[in-house]
Order: structure tokens, then C-alpha cells, then sequence
């Protein structure tokens, strides 16, 4: 069975061909790099997916701080991680690359800041 | 007036590498001038992953792009006035700007424009209807939930499959509102592929192609559209309106190049990008203004808007040192199949590539830089289309006939 995906690793969107054949093995084609044949095997097994959002601030010159996971996460788990994520709170000052949340939900995934606040002067 | 070297105009990805460009090549006198209290320009507020490949060799958000070249242009002592919006360009380099301690007048030896694009707004659209709230264009929508923690509504609908609406569809979508649907005017997408896959496919949020919002319902807060498929010519089609109800519409119908201070300087526009004409040295049709990123053209993404900032660094480095070759005599047009190409001018002196937009999406194309029956360059693309910028690479045009940019 032939299907068409765009790659979605890098901003090339190369178009691939996957042929699932009937052993299961697939043969990929269109590829730009190898990246992507190994993201559309995963893709077809278990896709994983990154996402931003932001964290609340506690003290901070801003309201909230920008965050993201360090890392991809199987889809399905998204909505789970951001429910995680509305949970917790962060102290000012947040400075960028700070560690938010640790392994996520056992994912391995980190969510870490993506912006830095200083603390609210008082 | 204050006498400067070279002015930057905009502290977005495309101003701030110039500025560190024009340092590196040993500019000595480099100033930037930015209209926000922060540096980063739109950066700022897209918070998704996805910048920096090409750049900085990994992907990352907007935001730490923004907080990485600025740390770039603080080691290299760089100086930059925030808080400072330029009201006017004169032609011979004066720039008026409203600082927080009053107006100032500077004179530049060389200026790099690069103050970003705008959103095309309802406006510009032209949706009958009420005029109610809770109607917004992608990026006004993105500012208010990234930068100030404002939900735009709960239940959207988005017209426009431009990447701001797409990377927004997926943003709402996680902090629980409802997307109902993304409806496109065109045939095609205006997104990059790989938006539409991670932004709405995973999330299985509907995009109708040919299709518009023909109508908005409500009195103070918009609460619902009507909606219709559109034929060829892009007209509504009679008796194939559906209503959505909603709470929230969010415009993203593209972007534009923010010419108005080029414009009232008296530099020469492109009506096919809305940005300057330039020569291959990024040069406008002012000797010594330069311009590059979104306010040239509209970018797919930051590290190109860099990368291009970067010539133009190089280039007006070249023009304030006083070996820049300016003679301009020859007109590149876009011809069949193309939309826009830039640049728009060249001097004939040298070798020149063209980034352009095709008008639709093809397979199995070549683009072809002609001057008469001459081939000046030509790149075969397995698969074209609008929503990527493309570039080939052409050999310097002899004679005085017009160059143009082709799909075959
Ligand atoms: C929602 C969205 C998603 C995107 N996603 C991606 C992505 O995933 N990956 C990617 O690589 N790219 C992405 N891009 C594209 C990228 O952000 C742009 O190409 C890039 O920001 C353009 O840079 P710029 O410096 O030309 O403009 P800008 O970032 O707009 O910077 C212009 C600066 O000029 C300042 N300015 C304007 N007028 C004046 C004035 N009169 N005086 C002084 N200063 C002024 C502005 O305040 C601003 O700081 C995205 C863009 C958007 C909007
Ligand atoms: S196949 Fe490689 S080059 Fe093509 S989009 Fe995927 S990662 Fe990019």
C-alpha cells in the first residue's frame, strides 16, 4: 500500500512516498535526507510531536513565561502533558533553558522555559 | 543631528544579524533603532519550535532565536535604541525618530530598512456584515495569548490557512477552546505543509479549500459566520452558504510588507511583493538605503530573513566604505507562473540570485532566468508551490534588455 506524507522534521516539507509492503518492513522514497525515512517509520508507528504553551509566573515583571518540551513526544500524550503544564506555576526570576517540569509525565521529555523574567521590583 | 555610520531600522531576526554583520566586517559606528522596548521583533510572541535550523544548526522557539542574537550583538557592544519608532527617511539619509526623550534627527552614511511586514486586516478583506467583537487577525490573537495571557474566546473559527492561523488553530486547541474549522479562498494552502499536518491534522481540525466567510452574524460580540465555497474566479456559489456559530473569527490572510517609511521617502515599490525595488546588492532605489527580511519581502522563515539582512550588511558596508559598484540599468520581472522575484533590479555587473514565489502549485517544473533567448540560470524543482520561496541562481544580464523569471 502506497501513501503520501510531508515531512514535517524540517521546513524542506519534502513529499514521501511510503510503501507499507506485506511484511510490514516500508520503503520510502522523495526523502530529501535520511531524517526523514526514519520519521515516517515512526510516524507510521508511534508519531511524536513537540508543543509550546506557557507557564504562570509568581512574582515576575510579566504575567507568564514562554515554555517548551525539550524534546519530541508520542502525540497521544499532548493533551495529558498539557494538562501538566496548566497545573504548575513558575518562581521569578525564570531565566531561559530553566528546567519547568523534569521528565514530563515519564515521557523524557523536559519542559523548559523559553523566555526569561526578571522579579517584580518591589 | 547627530552624525552615525550605518543605521539599522529594526531589531527583528533581519536587523539584529545585520547589525552584527556590519560589527564583524569592522563597521566601527553601527546603531540599531527599534519601535518595542524589547528586541526580537515577531520572534517575541511565536513561541512554537521551528526557528534556527539554518542559523544555529538546531530548532528552537522564537523567543530563544530572538534571546540568541542578542546576546550575539551584546558581546559585540552593539548599540540599540529601544523604545524608538522612525517617523520619516529623508533621501539624503536623515532619519526622524520619536525616542522617549523627545524627537531626534540622525544622519546615516548608510541605512538598512528592516522593520517587518503587517497583517492584512478585515479591511482589507471586505467582509459584510456586523462589525462586532471578537474578531482578530493570527498575530493579534498570538500576542495576546503569549504575551499577555489573554484567551481570545473559546470557540473559533480561523479564516485564512496562512501559518500565524494554522500555528494558532493548534495553540487554542491545547489550551481547550474549540477550533471548529480553517476555511482557505484559494485552491490551495497558504501555510507550509508541515503546519497543516502538526496544526491541524493531528488535532483533526477541518480545512476547507475554496471556501469564505461571506457573512458575520452578531451585535456586540461576533456569534457566529456564514460560509460559502467559492468558484473559480473565487466568488461565492449561491446556495452553498453553512452556518458556523462562534465566538471568536481569526483573520490570517497574509502578510504584507510594512513599507511606509520607504514609501514616504520616495523609494521606488514593488506592487507585486508591496516592498522596495532592489538592486542584488539589497540596495533600494535611494543610494545608501537598504532593505531586507519582511519588509522587503515576506519570509518563510527567520534564519532566511537573517541570511538576507546579512548581504545587505555586506553591501552597505561596501556603499559607506564607498567601493560599492551601484551602476542599476537592468528590470528582472516576473514572467509565467511566477508571482514575484526579487530582486527587481541588477546592475548587469555581476552574477545574481532571484527568490521568488510560483503562482501555483506544479510538479516536475524548471525556473528559468531569461534574458531574450538567452538562459541566464535555471533550477529543476520536483515540486513547486506558492506557499515556499524558491531561488536560482543566474549569471550576470549583458546588454540593456529586461530580465525575466519563468515556470516551465
Ligand atoms: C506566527 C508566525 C510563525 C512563524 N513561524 C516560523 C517558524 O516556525 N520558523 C521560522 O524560521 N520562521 C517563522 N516565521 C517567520 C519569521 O518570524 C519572520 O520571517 C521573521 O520574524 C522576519 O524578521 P524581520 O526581522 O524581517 O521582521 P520582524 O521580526 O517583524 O522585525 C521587525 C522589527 O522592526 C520594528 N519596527 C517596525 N517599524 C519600525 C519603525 N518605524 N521604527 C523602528 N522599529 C520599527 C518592529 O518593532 C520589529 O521589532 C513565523 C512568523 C510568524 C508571524
Ligand atoms: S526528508 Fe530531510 S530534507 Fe526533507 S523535509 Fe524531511 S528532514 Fe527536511
Amino acid at each position: 500500500m502506497k501513501k503520501i506524507y510531508t515531512c514535517i522534521i524540517c521546513p524542506r516539507s519534502c513529499e514521501l512516498e511510503a510503501d507499507i509492503l506485506p511484511d510490514g518492513q516500508v520503503s520510502v522514497s522523495g526523502n530529501g535526507c535520511p531524517r526523514g525515512a526514519e520519521w515516517i517509520r515512526n510516524e507510521l508507528s508511534d508519531p511524536k510531536r513537540t508543543i509550546a504553551s506557557s507557564v504562570l509566573v509568581e512574582g515576575g515583571e510579566k504575567e507568564i513565561v514562554s515554555v517548551r518540551l525539550s524534546s519530541p513526544v508520542p502525540l497521544r500524550m499532548i493533551f495529558p502533558i498539557m494538562d501538566e503544564i496548566r497545573r504548575v506555576s513558575a518562581k521569578a526570576p525564570v531565566s531561559i533553558g530553566d528546567i519547568i517540569i523534569r521528565d514530563v509525565l515519564s515521557s523524557g521529555a523536559d519542559v523548559i522555559a523559553t523566555s526569561s523574567v526578571l522579579a517584580k521590583k518591589e | 543631528m547627530e552624525n552615525r555610520g550605518i543605521v539599522v531600522i529594526g531589531a527583528g531576526p533581519a536587523g539584529l544579524a545585520a547589525a552584527v554583520k556590519l560589527r564583524r566586517l569592522g563597521a566601527e559606528d553601527v546603531l540599531v533603532i527599534e519601535r518595542e522596548n524589547e528586541t526580537g521583533g515577531i520572534l517575541r510572541q511565536c513561541i512554537h519550535d521551528g526557528f534556527g535550523l539554518e542559523r544555529f544548526g538546531k530548532s528552537i522557539s522564537g523567543p530563544e532565536y530572538a534571546a540568541l542574537l542578542k546576546s550575539e550583538a551584546e558581546e559585540l557592544g552593539i548599540e540599540c535604541l529601544t523604545g524608538t519608532s522612525v517617523l520619516e527617511i529623508s533621501k539624503d539619509r536623515t532619519i526622524t525618530a520619536a525616542s522617549p526623550s523627545g524627537v531626534v534627527e540622525i544622519h546615516a552614511e548608510a541605512i538598512i530598512a528592516a522593520a517587518g511586514c503587517r497583517e492584512r486586516s478585515r479591511g482589507s478583506i471586505m467582509i459584510p456584515g456586523e462589525r462586532p467583537a471578537g474578531v482578530y487577525t493570527a498575530g493579534t490573537a498570538q500576542a495576546y495569548m503569549n504575551l499577555y495571557n489573554r484567551m481570545p474566546g473559546r470557540n473559533a473559527v480561523i479564516l485564512g490557512s496562512g501559518d500565524i492561523g494554522l500555528i494558532m488553530a493548534r495553540r487554542l486547541t491545547l489550551e481547550g477552546a474549540k477550533v471548529s474549522a480553517v476555511f482557505e479562498l484559494q485552491d490551495h494552502p497558504n501555510g507550509l505543509e508541515r503546519n497543516i499536518v502538526q496544526c491541524l491534522d493531528d488535532y483533526s481540525i477541518p480545512l476547507y479549500l475554496s471556501h469564505t466567510v461571506t457573512e458575520i452574524h452578531g451585535k456586540d460580540r461576533i456569534e457566529g459566520v456564514t460560509v460559502s465555497a467559492v468558484d473559480g474566479n473565487l466568488r461565492p456559489i449561491e446556495g452553498t452558504e453553512k452556518y458556523y456559530s462562534c465566538d471568536t473569527l481569526i483573520l490570517s490572510v497574509g502578510l504584507i510588507p510594512d513599507n511606509t517609511i520607504l514609501e514616504k521617502a520616495g523609494v521606488e515599490i514593488d506592487p507585486s511583493t508591496n516592498g522596495a525595488v532592489v538592486d542584488e546588492h539589497l540596495m533600494t532605489s535611494i543610494p545608501g538605503i537598504f532593505s531586507a527580511g519582511n519588509m522587503l519581502h515576506v519570509h518563510d522563515l527567520a534564519d532566511f530573513a537573517s541570511a538576507e539582512a546579512e548581504a545587505a550588511a555586506e553591501n552597505a558596508f561596501l556603499y559607506a566604505s564607498g567601493k560599492l559598484d551601484t551602476g542599476r540599468n537592468l528590470s528582472v520581472v516576473p514572467g509565467e507562473g511566477v508571482s514575484h522575484t526579487v530582486p527587481g533590479r541588477i546592475t548587469g555587473h555581476g552574477p545574481f540570485t532571484a527568490s521568488l514565489r510560483v503562482r501555483k502549485k506544479e510538479r516536475g517544473k524548471t525556473v528559468e532566468v531569461r534574458q531574450g533567448g538567452k538562459i541566464l540560470g535555471y533550477r529543476f524543482f520536483p515540486l513547486v508551490i506558492p506557499s515556499q520561496m524558491i531561488s536560482v541562481d543566474a549569471e550576470a544580464a549583458a546588454g540593456c534588455e529586461n530580465v525575466e523569471v519563468i515556470v516551465r
